[in-house]
């Protein structure tokens, strides 16, 4: 971590102010699909510009830091995306009108009862199985129950000592930047469970008195109770903040190619709460364990992590290693700090118990196999398969990170089109083209087919690589065939040679000044020459060709 | 002083006999209801009147409704069926029939209480399974009928609303949870009505009232609507002054729906078939069924006048041909310690709801955890907390393998032993209580008394199986005696044995009439 980030802290009377800044700009490798649904990890543009502190304290803090080690375990949610909520047939639409997809299901009223929403077992096991994990054939329903006002019926149908799914891991390559690498992170279970409702007016995540007056008044919005969650808990695995936030990040980019959740960070279709607690190095037993919540970004999930490495670590050098309690602590984005949310008093008793009201989840064999036959590609095998074609794993992973593009990618190829080609022209002209016009590569009118054609055109000399961009653009912008638009425009390229020669020797009969200044000695002019002929096939000259009878023509004495 | 009706029932030795055929004949009313509306002997709205103003004459003495609509509003149903059958259109099988519903179902148009104070005026958005399947039958809603809150007691002294006083003595409890629904259709206040049982609730005060009560297999009918108590043991049961009623109630009420996941898919067979007519009955119309009598149920702790009268009921299945054994249950005394355990620790969960931020007065308080604890504080009523600490503790972390998961390992042990009987049994027998009605108040401060008076329904509960209480005698006590009932218990999804020996059993009783004193000089069969 220390090779990645740098951190400038102050102390001031044992609070922390961050100021934690990353050393590079991530924006350059990767690209998102969508605005509002491509953050990734370490592919957000850091706001935070680089300002590398010169402050002693961080020096001395990366010392301080050096002799300790973080162990970072992550519970998510996942909303999946089924039709209807997991135990009534309301449909769920984020950002819809407070209230206005409930049923007496899902408002909890007197005498309503659930039914499984059967899609939801499908996704858990597809999800289960891309986490190799095993499964469990015979699970149940079990219920959590606290008191919040969220929660309508006074309890959460979830999963408890037995999960759908167990014991599996999650492969994450490193980006590149981050020193790169392959790591393997466990999974504990995946299980199947409820999402309790929205309080409204609670924006800061500050549960003050005035809030809960406002509970009591109706502020509770139930259209997201009831909507199905997987939670995947992992191991305590990770180290770093950029590890945790990469697992995150492979987890959601495993929902979107299993097609089971949007994987939205910002609408909370994915959230992540981080258990940290740091130990000295060679130490075996854990160190006491915080919980940070209100993670909104994979970003600010790896700051508020290495924010709370640098808190615990200091706190230990002082020798006020008993400030640090077990408790859950919010993230603020604005102050780029974790702060106490609220404090555990001994451990919450849920008095779990069986759900009566629905049947066990019995899960045949032909069923698993079925849907294990069905899986896509997953992540994992696609970057590997990427990389033993011979692509760079920084390309890889861009290609990798979000599924259309691969599968644009996948698709490219398929027309026989010469991967590292097909790689550049991706990674180039029309990711910076989805990037600025804030597209995904699913909005463009480009077609993978057609982008296969562009690059044959080049690489047979029908088109230049120069107009090869100009069409792409057009393409993308407009759709259309490669074919199409070269005839359209007469855009074929001219490789014949008595044809620039013709060209090339009215240019010079044209421009006789300059053609005596050239062979005076200013040889310079050479490029204006060809730009002359460029300017009469309107481009279209071969440019290798062009030049080689231009310097012909120019030092011929005739 | 004995009353006539105090005399042992004889068995109709000469079933044959014609007269007594013709006036067995219509002991259901649905059955009578629906042959006098067909034929335009009596019209809807007639019927109607007539049932209500019973009903307004008793309640005033009896309060077994929470809720009854405008006279209104039941009479424009009955005139709507009047013009059905005026225009000869289809009839539903229970067109022009008055039920009361237990107010822990819920019902869109009438307020739907449990009979609770946190649910005062609470009025639900839709209409439970068991209701909207009546109503598409033609049967007409009258009221809602009385209950302990949530369903939790066995006198409805528990009720937030009213104390329901029973028909055959005033001052003696019905029977509970369903005590209005018992009490309703012992007093010809409404012909029959839904109860709700989890551990005898429709059983007891069935016995109680002297009336039929029917509780069906686990999973035979739809919970959906019916305000949850103890998911795994709550059904939703029938009330009727005949078996044939309670049955054809039933078979109007079963079956799969896809908004109760613990519902049954298995096909309902036609139950309405059983009810033969008494001239059809041969001299030994239950010749080579096996019944077993439970010894547990027979024993100490069972009043002697019970245990005769059951032994007389006993005796008469003999007489009908049945093969009547002894058999021994020895799990039967652990499924009251199971019941209670199990019961509460559910209930403690499914009434988390009234959290007094949805329903009920809010009690505001300093913070969040005040608002709960003192709407909840002020909202349930004392029997109903006290079961849900019961829950509450034995689900508690550090209890739960002593408590609820010991008591679902009884479970199992006494589906098991259920299970055994019947496979060599064709139905079993005890009493539906250990004693008749007792007094108001009687119980009300010995909660271990009154939870001691569910040992011979909470056992069939946990099997999941289906029971029928039928009246077979009286005991001595009010001004007519007061009914005993007998329980036959089948296997699971089994109901139509049941109905029909049930329905032999009850057609061959002679000598006795279930008709309270309340209504008895104007209740004409
Ligand atoms: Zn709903």
């Amino acid at each position: 971590m220390a090779l990645t980030l740098l951190r400038g802290l102050k102390t001031h009377s044992f609070r922390l102010y961050p100021s934690l800044h990353f050393t590079r700009n991530h924006g350059v490798l990767y690209f998102s699909t969508k605005s509002t649904q491509g953050q990734t990890a370490t592919r957000e543009k850091q706001h935070t510009r680089l300002k590398v502190s010169s402050k002693p304290e961080s020096v001395k803090f990366d010392e301080i830091s050096k002799n300790y080690e973080a162990v970072i375990g992550i519970e998510t949610h996942v909303q999946l995306s089924t039709l209807t909520k997991a135990f009534c047939s309301c449909p769920y639409n984020y950002g819809s009108q407070p209230n206005t997809s409930v049923c007496p299901i899902c408002m909890g009223l007197p005498g309503a009862l659930p039914v499984l929403n059967t899609k939801v077992i499908e996704y858990a096991v597809k999800l289960g199985l891309a986490l190799n994990c095993s499964l469990s054939l015979n699970s149940k329903f079990d219920r959590k129950q606290y008191f919040y006002p969220d929660l309508p019926k006074g309890y959460q149908i979830s999963q408890f000592d037995i999960p759908i799914a167990l014991g599996g891991y999650l492969d994450v390559d490193l980006p590149v930047e981050f020193g790169g690498g392959h790591r393997k992170f466990g999974v504990t279970r995946v299980h199947m469970e409820e999402d309790a409702g929205k309080l409204l007016h609670t924006g800061n995540g500050n549960y003050s008195q005035e809030n809960y007056y406002f509970l009591l008044i109706g502020i509770v919005d139930l259209n997201r109770a009831g909507v199905p969650l997987l939670e995947i808990v992992s191991e305590p695995d990770m180290r770093t903040g950029i590890e945790a936030a990469e697992y995150a990040a492979e987890l959601q980019r495993l929902v979107r190619y299993l097609g089971v959740s949007n994987g939205n960070m910002q609408e909370g279709s994915l959230r992540c709460d981080v258990n940290i607690s740091i130990r000295p190095i060679g130490q075996l037993e854990f160190g006491t364990k915080v919980e940070i919540k209100n993670l909104n970004s994979f970003s600010s999930m790896s700051r508020a992590i290495d924010f709370e490495i640098s808190r615990q670590a200091l706190l230990h050098s002082l020798g006020q290693a008993d400030e640090i309690v077990q408790e859950t602590r919010l993230w603020e984005e604005g102050a780029q700090k974790t702060v106490t949310m609220r404090k555990k008093e001994g451990l919450a008793d849920y008095r779990y118990f069986p759900e009566p009201d629905l049947p066990s989840v019995n899960l045949s064999e032909e069923y698993v196999n079925e849907i294990r036959d069905s899986l896509p590609e997953l992540p994992e095998m696609k970057r590997r398969r990427y990389e033993n074609m011979g692509l760079s794993m920084q390309d890889v992973l861009f290609l990798t990170n979000d599924v259309n593009v691969a599968a644009f990618f996948d698709a490219t190829i398929a027309t026989g089109a010469d991967v590292k080609l097909a790689t550049n022209w991706i990674m180039g002209d029309v990711a910076a083209y989805l990037k600025n016009e804030k597209l995904s590569i699913n909005d463009i009118k480009l077609t993978a087919h057609e982008l296969g054609e562009l690059i044959a055109s080049i690489k047979s000399g029908t088109i230049s690589g120069k107009i090869g961009k100009e069409i792409l653009f057009e393409l993308m912008a407009k759709g259309g065939t490669v074919e199409g638009l070269i005839k359209e425009k007469d855009l074929v390229q001219i490789v014949d040679p008595t044809e620039i020669e013709k060209i090339v020797d009215k240019v010079l009969a044209n421009n006789p000044k300059q053609l005596e200044q050239y062979r005076g000695g200013k040889t310079k002019l050479q490029g204006f020459f060809a730009g002359q002929v460029m300017k009469e096939t309107k481009g279209k000259a071969n440019p290798g060709l062009l030049n080689k009878i231009l310097l012909d023509r120019l030092n011929s004495k005739s | 002083m004995l009353s006539s009706a105090q005399t042992t029932p004889r068995l109709l030795r000469s079933p044959t006999t014609t007269a007594a055929a013709a006036a067995l004949k219509c002991s259901s009313q649905i059955i009578t209801t629906r042959k006098s509306l067909i034929s335009r002997q009596t019209s809807a709205v007639d019927l109607a009147k007539s049932f209500l103003h019973r009903l307004r004459r008793t309640e005033p003495q009896l309060n077994s409704f929470l809720y009854v609509p405008p006279d209104e509003a039941v009479l424009k149903q009955a005139e709507d069926l009047d013009k059905k059958i005026k225009n000869n259109e289809e009839l539903g099988p229970l067109a022009g029939v008055l039920v009361g519903i237990k107010d822990n179902i819920c019902t869109y148009d009438m307020p739907s209480t449990a009979g609770s104070k946190l649910l005062e005026n609470y009025r639900p958005p839709y209409d439970a399974t068991a209701v909207r399947k009546l109503r598409a039958c033609g049967a007409i809603v009258v009221g809602k009928t009385n209950l302990d809150e949530f369903g939790m007691g066995s006198t409805t002294e528990a009720s937030a609303y009213q104390v329901t006083a029973n028909p055959w003595d005033l001052s003696r409890v019905p029977g509970g949870s369903s005590g209005g629904s018992a009490a309703a259709v012992s007093a010809r206040q409404c012909m029959v009505s839904l109860g709700s049982d989890t551990g005898g609730s429709v059983r007891q005060p069935a016995s109680f009232c002297g009336v039929v009560g029917l509780k069906p297999t686990y999973g035979r009918v739809s919970r959906y609507g019916l305000v949850s108590y103890a998911s795994s043991l709550d059904v939703i049961g029938c009330f009727g002054s005949s078996v044939a009623d309670a049955g054809i109630l039933l078979n109007s009420i079963s079956g799969h729906d896809k908004n109760d996941a613990t519902s049954s898919s298995r096909e309902v067979p036609d139950y309405a078939s059983q009810f033969l007519e008494i001239d059809d009955l041969e001299s030994k119309p239950l010749k080579g069924l096996r019944v077993g009598v439970i010894r547990e149920t027979l024993e100490d702790g069972v009043d002697l006048e019970v245990i005769s009268s059951v032994r007389d009921a006993v005796s008469h299945l003999e007489e009908l041909g049945c093969l009547v054994t002894e058999v021994s249950l020895p799990s039967f005394s652990l499924g009251l310690p199971a019941y209670y355990i199990l019961a509460s620790s559910e209930s403690s969960s499914n009434l988390s709801r009234y959290d007094g931020v949805r329903y009920g007065n809010q009690v505001f308080g300093d913070e969040l955890n005040s608002l709960y604890g003192d709407s909840r504080a002020q909202g349930f009523g004392s029997e109903v907390k006290m079961r849900i600490l019961m829950g509450t503790y034995a689900l508690s972390a550090g209890y739960y393998d002593a408590y609820y998961k010991r008591a679902q390992q009884v479970r199992t042990i006494i589906r098991n032993s259920f299970k055994e009987a019947l496979d060599k049994n064709d139905i079993l027998i005890s009493p539906a209580a250990p004693s008749v009605a007792y007094k108001i108040g009687e119980k009300k401060n010995d909660p271990l008394a009154m939870y001691a008076g569910d040992i011979m329904t909470v056992n069939v509960n946990l099997a999941g199986l289906p029971a029928l209480v039928l009246p077979c005698g009286f005991v001595e006590g009010g001004s007519k005696g007061l009914p005993v009932g007998i329980q036959m218990i089948g296997a699971a999804f089994d109901e139509e044995k049941l109905l029909k020996i049930g329905h032999i059993f009850e057609q061959t009783l002679q000598g006795c009439s279930f008709v309270p004193p309340i209504v008895a000089d104007e209740w004409t069969p």
